[in-house]
Protein backbone atom coordinates (compact mmCIF):
# COMPACT_ATOMS: atom_id res chain seq x y z
CA UNK A 1 0.00 0.00 0.00
CA UNK A 2 1.26 3.90 -0.64
CA UNK A 3 3.45 5.11 1.95
CA UNK A 4 2.76 8.71 1.61
CA UNK A 5 5.63 11.70 1.49
CA UNK A 6 5.30 15.03 3.09
CA UNK A 7 4.55 16.60 -0.66
CA UNK A 8 1.95 13.71 -1.13
CA UNK A 9 0.22 13.55 1.77
CA UNK A 10 -3.01 16.00 1.29
CA UNK A 11 -3.74 13.71 -1.46
CA UNK A 12 -4.21 10.59 0.61
CA UNK A 13 -5.99 12.64 3.80
CA UNK A 14 -8.45 13.82 1.34
CA UNK A 15 -8.71 10.31 -0.28
CA UNK A 16 -9.45 9.09 3.64
CA UNK A 17 -12.07 12.02 3.51
CA UNK A 18 -13.87 11.05 0.54
CA UNK A 19 -12.41 13.99 -1.74
CA UNK A 20 -10.30 13.82 -4.63
CA UNK A 21 -7.79 16.64 -4.10
CA UNK A 22 -4.96 17.25 -6.75
CA UNK A 23 -2.79 20.41 -7.31
CA UNK A 24 -3.51 23.15 -9.69
CA UNK A 25 -1.16 25.94 -11.04
CA UNK A 26 -1.49 29.69 -9.95
CA UNK A 27 0.76 30.85 -12.82
CA UNK A 28 -0.92 28.62 -16.12
CA UNK A 29 -4.04 27.45 -14.82
CA UNK A 30 -3.42 23.90 -15.42
CA UNK A 31 -4.54 21.15 -12.97
CA UNK A 32 -1.14 18.38 -12.66
CA UNK A 33 -0.79 15.13 -11.11
CA UNK A 34 1.12 13.31 -8.97
CA UNK A 35 1.46 15.92 -6.30
CA UNK A 36 4.38 17.86 -5.49
CA UNK A 37 4.81 21.56 -4.72
CA UNK A 38 6.04 22.97 -7.55
CA UNK A 39 4.23 22.95 -11.07
CA UNK A 40 4.54 20.26 -13.50
CA UNK A 41 4.44 22.42 -16.61
CA UNK A 42 5.51 25.73 -15.92
CA UNK A 43 7.71 25.17 -12.38
CA UNK A 44 6.17 27.91 -10.64
CA UNK A 45 5.60 27.31 -6.73
CA UNK A 46 2.55 29.10 -6.86
CA UNK A 47 0.66 25.93 -6.71
CA UNK A 48 -2.65 25.09 -4.55
CA UNK A 49 -4.51 22.02 -3.39
CA UNK A 50 -8.31 21.67 -5.10
CA UNK A 51 -11.39 19.27 -5.13
CA UNK A 52 -12.04 18.52 -8.57
CA UNK A 53 -15.27 16.80 -10.08
CA UNK A 54 -13.98 13.37 -9.86
CA UNK A 55 -15.61 12.87 -13.54
CA UNK A 56 -13.41 11.11 -16.06
CA UNK A 57 -13.03 8.90 -19.30
CA UNK A 58 -11.86 5.51 -19.52
CA UNK A 59 -8.77 6.14 -21.73
CA UNK A 60 -7.09 2.16 -21.91
CA UNK A 61 -7.02 -0.66 -19.45
CA UNK A 62 -6.03 -4.30 -18.93
CA UNK A 63 -8.05 -7.16 -17.18
CA UNK A 64 -5.71 -8.80 -15.27
CA UNK A 65 -6.43 -12.42 -14.96
CA UNK A 66 -2.91 -12.99 -13.05
CA UNK A 67 -3.37 -10.91 -9.59
CA UNK A 68 -0.29 -10.34 -7.52
CA UNK A 69 -1.03 -12.21 -3.77
CA UNK A 70 -2.74 -9.81 -1.86
CA UNK A 71 -4.92 -8.59 -5.16
CA UNK A 72 -7.29 -11.58 -5.59
CA UNK A 73 -10.32 -9.61 -4.23
CA UNK A 74 -10.13 -6.17 -5.79
CA UNK A 75 -11.11 -5.13 -8.98
CA UNK A 76 -8.85 -6.63 -11.99
CA UNK A 77 -9.65 -3.36 -14.50
CA UNK A 78 -6.56 -1.98 -14.33
CA UNK A 79 -7.03 1.23 -16.09
CA UNK A 80 -5.69 4.93 -17.18
CA UNK A 81 -8.28 7.54 -16.97
CA UNK A 82 -8.43 11.44 -17.30
CA UNK A 83 -9.68 13.92 -15.10
CA UNK A 84 -12.19 16.18 -16.78
CA UNK A 85 -9.77 18.55 -15.24
CA UNK A 86 -6.34 16.93 -17.70
CA UNK A 87 -4.85 14.72 -15.67
CA UNK A 88 -4.03 10.96 -16.19
CA UNK A 89 -3.88 8.59 -14.08
CA UNK A 90 -3.68 4.75 -13.38
CA UNK A 91 -6.80 3.69 -11.08
CA UNK A 92 -9.33 0.48 -10.89
CA UNK A 93 -13.09 0.49 -12.50
CA UNK A 94 -15.37 -0.93 -10.20
CA UNK A 95 -18.89 -1.56 -10.12
CA UNK A 96 -19.00 -3.10 -13.05
CA UNK A 97 -18.38 -7.03 -14.28
CA UNK A 98 -14.96 -7.11 -15.47
CA UNK A 99 -15.67 -8.03 -19.16
CA UNK A 100 -14.55 -5.59 -22.29
CA UNK A 101 -18.28 -5.49 -23.78
CA UNK A 102 -18.80 -3.37 -20.16
CA UNK A 103 -15.76 -1.35 -20.92
CA UNK A 104 -16.01 0.71 -23.95
CA UNK A 105 -13.16 3.23 -24.09
CA UNK A 106 -14.10 6.94 -23.50
CA UNK A 107 -17.08 5.60 -21.09
CA UNK A 108 -17.62 8.35 -18.67
CA UNK A 109 -16.49 7.72 -15.08
CA UNK A 110 -16.79 9.28 -11.72
CA UNK A 111 -14.87 8.50 -8.34
CA UNK A 112 -15.63 6.54 -5.36
CA UNK A 113 -13.37 5.33 -2.74
CA UNK A 114 -12.28 1.78 -1.35
CA UNK A 115 -10.33 1.36 2.02
CA UNK A 116 -8.16 -1.23 1.58
CA UNK A 117 -5.25 -2.45 4.22
CA UNK A 118 -5.87 0.76 5.67
CA UNK A 119 -5.33 3.14 2.79
CA UNK A 120 -8.47 4.65 1.19
CA UNK A 121 -7.95 4.91 -2.26
CA UNK A 122 -9.74 6.99 -5.00
CA UNK A 123 -11.49 4.10 -7.58
CA UNK A 124 -13.48 5.06 -10.78
CA UNK A 125 -17.15 3.24 -11.52
CA UNK A 126 -19.34 3.98 -14.67
CA UNK A 127 -21.38 7.13 -14.54
CA UNK A 128 -25.19 6.57 -14.03
CA UNK A 129 -27.48 7.33 -17.02
CA UNK A 130 -29.36 9.81 -15.43
CA UNK A 131 -26.86 11.71 -12.73
CA UNK B 1 39.26 13.59 -29.59
CA UNK B 2 37.44 12.18 -32.35
CA UNK B 3 33.11 11.08 -33.08
CA UNK B 4 31.70 8.76 -31.29
CA UNK B 5 29.64 8.12 -34.46
CA UNK B 6 30.06 7.82 -37.84
CA UNK B 7 32.14 4.26 -37.51
CA UNK B 8 34.70 5.47 -35.63
CA UNK B 9 34.16 3.47 -32.87
CA UNK B 10 33.66 -0.63 -33.20
CA UNK B 11 32.15 -3.46 -31.65
CA UNK B 12 35.01 -6.00 -31.62
CA UNK B 13 33.42 -8.40 -29.37
CA UNK B 14 29.82 -10.08 -28.72
CA UNK B 15 28.63 -12.93 -27.31
CA UNK B 16 25.76 -14.82 -25.22
CA UNK B 17 26.60 -16.80 -21.72
CA UNK B 18 26.97 -20.80 -23.38
CA UNK B 19 23.59 -21.06 -22.49
CA UNK B 20 20.12 -19.29 -22.21
CA UNK B 21 16.70 -19.92 -20.54
CA UNK B 22 16.35 -22.07 -17.64
CA UNK B 23 20.02 -21.66 -15.53
CA UNK B 24 19.03 -23.13 -11.70
CA UNK B 25 22.60 -23.51 -11.54
CA UNK B 26 24.32 -20.17 -11.99
CA UNK B 27 24.08 -16.78 -10.27
CA UNK B 28 23.53 -13.45 -11.90
CA UNK B 29 26.88 -12.22 -11.63
CA UNK B 30 28.25 -15.35 -12.46
CA UNK B 31 26.27 -15.21 -16.22
CA UNK B 32 27.59 -11.43 -16.13
CA UNK B 33 30.93 -13.17 -15.62
CA UNK B 34 30.44 -16.06 -18.44
CA UNK B 35 29.00 -13.52 -21.10
CA UNK B 36 32.37 -10.25 -20.57
CA UNK B 37 34.84 -13.89 -20.68
CA UNK B 38 32.99 -15.14 -23.73
CA UNK B 39 32.77 -11.37 -25.74
CA UNK B 40 36.47 -11.14 -24.44
CA UNK B 41 37.65 -14.45 -25.96
CA UNK B 42 35.44 -13.49 -29.44
CA UNK B 43 37.45 -10.03 -29.30
CA UNK B 44 40.95 -12.18 -28.84
CA UNK B 45 41.33 -9.94 -25.62
CA UNK B 46 41.39 -10.24 -21.72
CA UNK B 47 40.17 -8.80 -19.01
CA UNK B 48 43.40 -7.15 -18.85
CA UNK B 49 42.64 -5.31 -21.70
CA UNK B 50 40.00 -3.74 -20.18
CA UNK B 51 39.88 -0.05 -18.55
CA UNK B 52 36.42 1.15 -18.95
CA UNK B 53 33.71 -1.01 -17.70
CA UNK B 54 29.58 -1.00 -18.26
CA UNK B 55 26.62 -2.55 -16.85
CA UNK B 56 22.94 -2.00 -15.24
CA UNK B 57 21.21 -4.35 -12.36
CA UNK B 58 24.41 -5.47 -10.35
CA UNK B 59 26.94 -2.45 -9.83
CA UNK B 60 29.90 -1.69 -12.22
CA UNK B 61 32.37 -1.99 -9.88
CA UNK B 62 30.86 -5.07 -8.98
CA UNK B 63 31.36 -7.02 -11.89
CA UNK B 64 34.64 -5.22 -13.00
CA UNK B 65 36.01 -6.43 -9.76
CA UNK B 66 34.57 -10.07 -10.06
CA UNK B 67 36.25 -10.07 -13.35
CA UNK B 68 40.18 -8.67 -12.10
CA UNK B 69 39.51 -5.58 -13.85
CA UNK B 70 40.72 -1.90 -12.43
CA UNK B 71 38.37 0.09 -14.94
CA UNK B 72 39.50 4.10 -15.20
CA UNK B 73 35.77 4.22 -16.28
CA UNK B 74 32.54 2.88 -15.13
CA UNK B 75 29.12 3.62 -15.78
CA UNK B 76 26.31 2.06 -14.29
CA UNK B 77 23.63 4.23 -16.28
CA UNK B 78 20.03 2.04 -15.23
CA UNK B 79 17.12 2.62 -17.42
CA UNK B 80 15.86 -0.70 -17.31
CA UNK B 81 15.80 -2.85 -20.65
CA UNK B 82 17.48 -0.73 -22.80
CA UNK B 83 20.52 0.16 -20.38
CA UNK B 84 23.01 -1.44 -22.62
CA UNK B 85 21.78 0.59 -25.54
CA UNK B 86 22.56 3.59 -23.67
CA UNK B 87 25.94 1.96 -22.46
CA UNK B 88 26.73 1.47 -25.94
CA UNK B 89 26.41 5.12 -27.00
CA UNK B 90 27.94 6.09 -23.87
CA UNK B 91 31.46 3.94 -24.28
CA UNK B 92 31.69 5.60 -27.41
CA UNK B 93 31.64 8.63 -26.08
CA UNK B 94 34.11 7.71 -23.67
CA UNK B 95 36.55 5.99 -26.15
CA UNK B 96 36.61 9.13 -28.68
CA UNK B 97 37.04 11.20 -25.71
CA UNK B 98 39.91 9.23 -24.54
CA UNK B 99 38.48 8.25 -21.49
CA UNK B 100 38.56 4.75 -21.82
CA UNK B 101 40.49 2.87 -24.31
CA UNK B 102 38.35 -0.94 -24.17
CA UNK B 103 35.41 -1.18 -22.66
CA UNK B 104 33.30 -4.47 -21.54
CA UNK B 105 29.61 -4.01 -21.12
CA UNK B 106 27.94 -6.83 -19.38
CA UNK B 107 24.29 -8.17 -18.95
CA UNK B 108 23.25 -11.40 -16.60
CA UNK B 109 19.89 -11.79 -15.45
CA UNK B 110 18.65 -14.85 -13.53
CA UNK B 111 14.89 -13.59 -14.14
CA UNK B 112 13.10 -17.00 -14.13
CA UNK B 113 15.48 -18.80 -11.70
CA UNK B 114 16.28 -16.00 -9.24
CA UNK B 115 19.59 -17.16 -8.19
CA UNK B 116 22.04 -14.45 -6.64
CA UNK B 117 18.94 -11.57 -8.02
CA UNK B 118 17.85 -9.16 -5.56
CA UNK B 119 14.70 -9.02 -4.29
CA UNK B 120 11.64 -8.61 -6.59
CA UNK B 121 9.54 -5.45 -5.92
CA UNK B 122 9.02 -1.69 -5.54
CA UNK B 123 9.25 0.93 -2.55
CA UNK B 124 6.34 2.50 -1.46
CA UNK B 125 6.76 5.84 -1.29
CA UNK B 126 7.97 6.46 -4.69
CA UNK B 127 5.44 7.76 -7.13
CA UNK B 128 4.83 4.78 -9.29
CA UNK B 129 4.49 3.25 -5.33
CA UNK B 130 2.00 5.15 -4.39
CA UNK B 131 0.12 6.25 -7.53
CA UNK B 132 0.22 2.91 -9.24
CA UNK B 133 0.99 -0.22 -7.59
CA UNK B 134 -1.59 -0.05 -5.19
CA UNK B 135 -4.11 -0.64 -8.03
CA UNK B 136 -2.58 -3.92 -8.69
CA UNK B 137 -0.28 -2.43 -11.86
CA UNK B 138 3.13 -3.77 -10.48
CA UNK B 139 4.18 -6.51 -12.55
CA UNK B 140 4.93 -5.94 -16.12
CA UNK B 141 2.26 -8.14 -18.01
CA UNK B 142 -0.26 -5.83 -15.91
CA UNK B 143 1.21 -2.71 -16.59
CA UNK B 144 3.72 -2.37 -19.35
CA UNK B 145 0.09 -2.84 -21.54
CA UNK B 146 -2.33 -0.84 -20.15
CA UNK B 147 -2.00 1.72 -22.57
CA UNK B 148 -2.07 -0.76 -25.69
CA UNK B 149 -6.02 -0.92 -26.31
CA UNK B 150 -5.85 2.77 -26.56
CA UNK B 151 -3.03 2.83 -29.59
CA UNK B 152 -5.30 0.21 -31.36
CA UNK B 153 -8.48 2.11 -30.90
CA UNK B 154 -6.74 5.37 -31.82
CA UNK B 155 -5.89 3.45 -35.07
CA UNK B 156 -8.94 1.00 -35.56
CA UNK B 157 -6.87 -1.73 -35.27
CA UNK B 158 -7.92 -4.87 -32.58
CA UNK B 159 -6.27 -8.00 -30.81
CA UNK B 160 -5.46 -9.77 -34.06
CA UNK B 161 -3.41 -6.91 -34.70
CA UNK B 162 -1.23 -8.01 -31.59
CA UNK B 163 -1.56 -11.47 -32.86
CA UNK B 164 0.48 -11.00 -36.33
CA UNK B 165 3.07 -9.47 -34.35
CA UNK B 166 3.44 -13.47 -32.33
CA UNK B 167 2.98 -15.13 -35.80
CA UNK B 168 5.42 -12.84 -37.56
CA UNK B 169 8.07 -13.59 -35.12
CA UNK B 170 7.71 -16.99 -34.72
CA UNK B 171 8.40 -17.46 -38.04
CA UNK B 172 12.36 -16.14 -37.87
CA UNK B 173 12.04 -18.37 -33.58
CA UNK B 174 11.37 -21.63 -35.83
CA UNK B 175 14.61 -21.21 -37.82
CA UNK B 176 16.37 -20.31 -33.93
CA UNK B 177 17.48 -23.47 -31.68
CA UNK B 178 18.20 -21.49 -28.94
CA UNK B 179 14.93 -20.06 -29.07
CA UNK B 180 12.52 -20.93 -26.19
CA UNK B 181 9.17 -20.78 -28.36
CA UNK B 182 9.96 -22.00 -31.67
CA UNK B 183 6.30 -23.37 -32.48
CA UNK B 184 4.77 -21.89 -35.79
CA UNK B 185 1.44 -20.01 -34.90
CA UNK B 186 -1.78 -19.15 -36.62
CA UNK B 187 -3.55 -15.78 -35.35
CA UNK B 188 -6.16 -18.29 -34.13
CA UNK B 189 -4.05 -20.06 -31.62
CA UNK B 190 -2.54 -17.14 -30.19
CA UNK B 191 -6.10 -15.46 -29.49
CA UNK B 192 -6.84 -18.64 -27.87
CA UNK B 193 -3.70 -19.04 -25.36
CA UNK B 194 -4.34 -18.66 -21.85
CA UNK B 195 -5.49 -14.70 -21.22
CA UNK B 196 -2.73 -13.32 -18.57
CA UNK B 197 -3.95 -9.25 -18.62
CA UNK B 198 -6.66 -8.91 -21.32
CA UNK B 199 -6.01 -7.89 -24.31
CA UNK B 200 -3.19 -9.61 -24.14
CA UNK B 201 -2.88 -13.43 -24.17
CA UNK B 202 0.31 -15.57 -23.09
CA UNK B 203 2.00 -15.55 -26.58
CA UNK B 204 1.61 -11.99 -26.30
CA UNK B 205 4.14 -12.07 -23.20
CA UNK B 206 7.40 -12.45 -23.27
CA UNK B 207 9.04 -15.37 -22.31
CA UNK B 208 11.10 -15.22 -18.86
CA UNK B 209 14.09 -16.97 -18.55
CA UNK B 210 18.28 -16.68 -17.17
CA UNK B 211 20.98 -15.45 -19.39
CA UNK B 212 23.39 -13.06 -20.04
CA UNK B 213 25.48 -11.45 -22.71
CA UNK B 214 28.21 -8.72 -23.24
CA UNK B 215 30.11 -6.45 -25.70
CA UNK B 216 33.42 -5.55 -26.01
CA UNK B 217 34.00 -1.81 -27.85
CA UNK B 218 37.11 0.36 -28.97
CA UNK B 219 38.29 1.89 -31.31
CA UNK B 220 38.10 1.93 -34.81
CA UNK B 221 41.58 1.97 -35.24
CA UNK B 222 42.26 -0.69 -32.75
CA UNK B 223 39.50 -3.05 -33.74
CA UNK B 224 41.66 -3.08 -37.14
CA UNK B 225 44.95 -4.70 -35.24
CA UNK B 226 42.93 -7.31 -33.41
CA UNK B 227 42.33 -10.64 -34.68
CA UNK B 228 38.28 -10.61 -34.86
CA UNK B 229 39.06 -6.84 -36.66
CA UNK B 230 37.17 -7.98 -39.91
CA UNK B 231 34.34 -9.22 -37.78
CA UNK B 232 33.97 -5.76 -35.79
CA UNK B 233 30.71 -3.82 -36.22
CA UNK B 234 30.77 0.08 -35.96
CA UNK B 235 28.40 2.62 -34.24
CA UNK B 236 27.01 5.03 -36.95
CA UNK B 237 24.78 7.20 -34.84
CA UNK B 238 22.69 6.73 -31.21
CA UNK B 239 20.15 8.13 -29.97
CA UNK B 240 19.14 7.99 -26.36
CA UNK B 241 15.85 9.90 -24.65
CA UNK B 242 13.50 9.44 -20.99
CA UNK B 243 10.04 10.20 -20.24
CA UNK B 244 7.86 8.84 -16.97
CA UNK B 245 8.88 5.79 -14.66
CA UNK B 246 4.80 5.74 -14.44
CA UNK B 247 3.35 4.88 -17.49
CA UNK B 248 -0.14 6.70 -16.63
CA UNK B 249 1.97 9.74 -16.75
CA UNK B 250 3.08 9.17 -20.54
CA UNK B 251 2.93 12.09 -22.63
CA UNK B 252 0.72 10.49 -25.04
CA UNK B 253 -1.10 6.69 -24.17
CA UNK B 254 -1.01 6.18 -27.99
CA UNK B 255 3.12 7.03 -28.99
CA UNK B 256 6.06 6.59 -27.12
CA UNK B 257 7.86 10.11 -26.94
CA UNK B 258 11.08 8.69 -25.81
CA UNK B 259 11.19 6.40 -28.79
CA UNK B 260 10.21 9.31 -31.40
CA UNK B 261 12.67 11.70 -29.85
CA UNK B 262 15.86 8.95 -29.44
CA UNK B 263 15.28 7.29 -32.74
CA UNK B 264 15.43 10.84 -34.38
CA UNK B 265 18.94 11.36 -33.11
CA UNK B 266 19.94 8.21 -34.11
CA UNK B 267 19.11 8.94 -37.13
CA UNK B 268 20.51 12.60 -37.55
CA UNK B 269 23.42 11.16 -35.84
CA UNK B 270 24.15 8.64 -38.91
CA UNK B 271 23.32 10.94 -41.50
CA UNK B 272 20.89 7.82 -42.90
CA UNK B 273 17.55 7.63 -43.42
CA UNK B 274 14.79 4.50 -43.07
CA UNK B 275 15.26 3.27 -46.78
CA UNK B 276 19.25 2.96 -45.59
CA UNK B 277 17.96 0.15 -42.80
CA UNK B 278 18.29 -3.81 -44.08
CA UNK B 279 17.46 -5.04 -40.56
CA UNK B 280 15.77 -3.91 -37.73
CA UNK B 281 15.12 -4.55 -33.74
CA UNK B 282 12.08 -3.59 -31.82
CA UNK B 283 12.66 -4.75 -27.82
CA UNK B 284 9.20 -6.50 -27.64
CA UNK B 285 8.78 -7.67 -24.12
CA UNK B 286 4.60 -7.06 -25.14
CA UNK B 287 2.86 -7.53 -28.88
CA UNK B 288 2.83 -4.28 -28.75
CA UNK B 289 5.71 -2.95 -28.83
CA UNK B 290 6.37 -3.53 -32.33
CA UNK B 291 3.54 -1.38 -33.23
CA UNK B 292 4.54 1.46 -31.13
CA UNK B 293 8.03 1.16 -32.46
CA UNK B 294 7.48 0.85 -36.22
CA UNK B 295 5.44 4.00 -36.07
CA UNK B 296 7.29 5.86 -33.55
CA UNK B 297 10.13 5.32 -35.70
CA UNK B 298 8.80 6.14 -38.49
CA UNK B 299 9.35 3.24 -40.64
CA UNK B 300 5.66 3.02 -41.54
CA UNK B 301 2.97 6.09 -41.04
CA UNK B 302 0.97 6.68 -38.19
CA UNK B 303 -2.30 3.41 -38.42
CA UNK B 304 -0.02 1.36 -40.85
CA UNK B 305 1.96 -0.69 -38.59
CA UNK B 306 -0.94 -3.60 -38.79
CA UNK B 307 -1.20 -3.70 -42.31
CA UNK B 308 3.01 -3.47 -42.75
CA UNK B 309 3.10 -6.63 -40.26
CA UNK B 310 0.08 -8.67 -41.92
CA UNK B 311 1.06 -7.70 -45.46
CA UNK B 312 4.23 -9.93 -44.50
CA UNK B 313 7.02 -7.21 -44.83
CA UNK B 314 8.37 -8.28 -41.28
CA UNK B 315 9.06 -11.89 -41.81
CA UNK B 316 12.02 -14.06 -43.62
CA UNK B 317 12.02 -12.95 -47.19
CA UNK B 318 10.36 -9.44 -46.27
CA UNK B 319 11.50 -6.32 -47.24
CA UNK B 320 11.93 -5.07 -43.81
CA UNK B 321 13.29 -8.34 -41.28
CA UNK B 322 12.28 -7.69 -37.57
CA UNK B 323 13.38 -9.48 -34.76
CA UNK B 324 14.96 -11.75 -36.34
CA UNK B 325 16.09 -13.69 -32.96
CA UNK B 326 12.50 -14.41 -32.29
CA UNK B 327 12.68 -11.38 -30.10
CA UNK B 328 11.58 -11.25 -26.15
CA UNK B 329 8.48 -13.22 -27.31
CA UNK B 330 9.76 -15.97 -28.37
CA UNK B 331 14.01 -16.14 -28.25
CA UNK B 332 14.59 -15.17 -24.42
CA UNK B 333 13.85 -12.47 -22.38
CA UNK B 334 15.77 -12.23 -19.13
CA UNK B 335 14.29 -9.10 -17.81
CA UNK B 336 16.51 -6.51 -19.28
CA UNK B 337 16.24 -7.47 -22.49
CA UNK B 338 18.15 -5.39 -24.73
CA UNK B 339 21.79 -6.52 -24.77
CA UNK B 340 20.20 -10.06 -26.64
CA UNK B 341 18.52 -7.25 -29.23
CA UNK B 342 21.82 -5.68 -29.80
CA UNK B 343 23.84 -9.23 -29.69
CA UNK B 344 21.34 -10.65 -32.75
CA UNK B 345 22.01 -7.43 -35.02
CA UNK B 346 25.94 -7.64 -34.34
CA UNK B 347 25.23 -11.38 -35.58
CA UNK B 348 23.58 -10.37 -38.65
CA UNK B 349 26.08 -7.85 -39.76
CA UNK B 350 28.78 -10.40 -39.18
CA UNK B 351 26.56 -13.00 -41.33
CA UNK B 352 26.29 -15.44 -38.19
CA UNK B 353 22.75 -15.26 -37.52
CA UNK B 354 20.49 -18.50 -36.81
CA UNK B 355 18.30 -17.00 -39.49
CA UNK B 356 20.40 -14.97 -40.97
CA UNK B 357 19.27 -11.99 -43.75
CA UNK B 358 20.83 -11.69 -46.62
CA UNK B 359 22.98 -8.64 -47.66
CA UNK B 360 22.61 -6.51 -43.98
CA UNK B 361 24.73 -3.90 -44.39
CA UNK B 362 22.89 -1.23 -41.25
CA UNK B 363 20.73 -2.64 -39.04
CA UNK B 364 18.90 -0.33 -36.56
CA UNK B 365 18.38 -1.48 -32.74
CA UNK B 366 15.46 0.02 -30.57
CA UNK B 367 15.06 -0.76 -27.46
CA UNK B 368 12.34 0.47 -24.18
CA UNK B 369 13.27 0.32 -20.55
CA UNK B 370 11.43 0.34 -17.27
CA UNK B 371 8.09 0.04 -19.34
CA UNK B 372 7.69 3.13 -21.35
CA UNK B 373 10.17 5.20 -19.40
CA UNK B 374 13.16 5.33 -21.45
CA UNK B 375 14.52 4.50 -25.01
CA UNK B 376 17.70 3.86 -26.46
CA UNK B 377 18.25 3.55 -30.21
CA UNK B 378 21.90 2.42 -32.48
CA UNK B 379 22.43 2.41 -35.99
CA UNK B 380 24.97 -0.51 -36.83
CA UNK B 381 26.73 -1.52 -39.77
CA UNK B 382 29.66 -3.72 -40.78
CA UNK B 383 30.72 -1.22 -42.61
CA UNK B 384 33.03 2.16 -41.41
CA UNK B 385 31.74 4.59 -44.21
Amino acid sequence: MPRPTPETAPYWEAAKAGELRIQKCGACGRHYFYPRPFCRYCASPDVAWVTVSGRARLVSYVINRRPMPGFESVSPVIALVELDEGPRLMTNVVGVEPAPENLPLDLRLRVTFEERGGTVLPVFQPEEESA
Amino acid sequence: MTSMHGGRIAIVGAAETDEIGVLPNTSMLQLHAEAGLNALRDAGLTPADVDGVATAGPLALDVAHHLGINPRWADGTMVGGCSFLLHVRHAAAAVAAGAADVVLITHGESGRSRVGAPRWGGANATPAGQFEAPYGAITPYATFTVPALRFLHERGMDREDLARVVVAQREWASKNPRALRRDIVTVDEVLQAPEIAYPFTRDMCCVVTDGGGALVLTSAERAADLPGGSRAVYLLGSGEATESAMVSQMEDPGSFQAFRRSSAEAFRTAGLGHGDVDHLMIYDAFAHLPLYGLEDLGFVGRGESGAFIADGHTIPGGSLPVNTNGGGLAYTHTGMYGMFAILESVRQLRGEAAAQVPDVEVSFVQGVGIFFAASGSLVLSNRGF
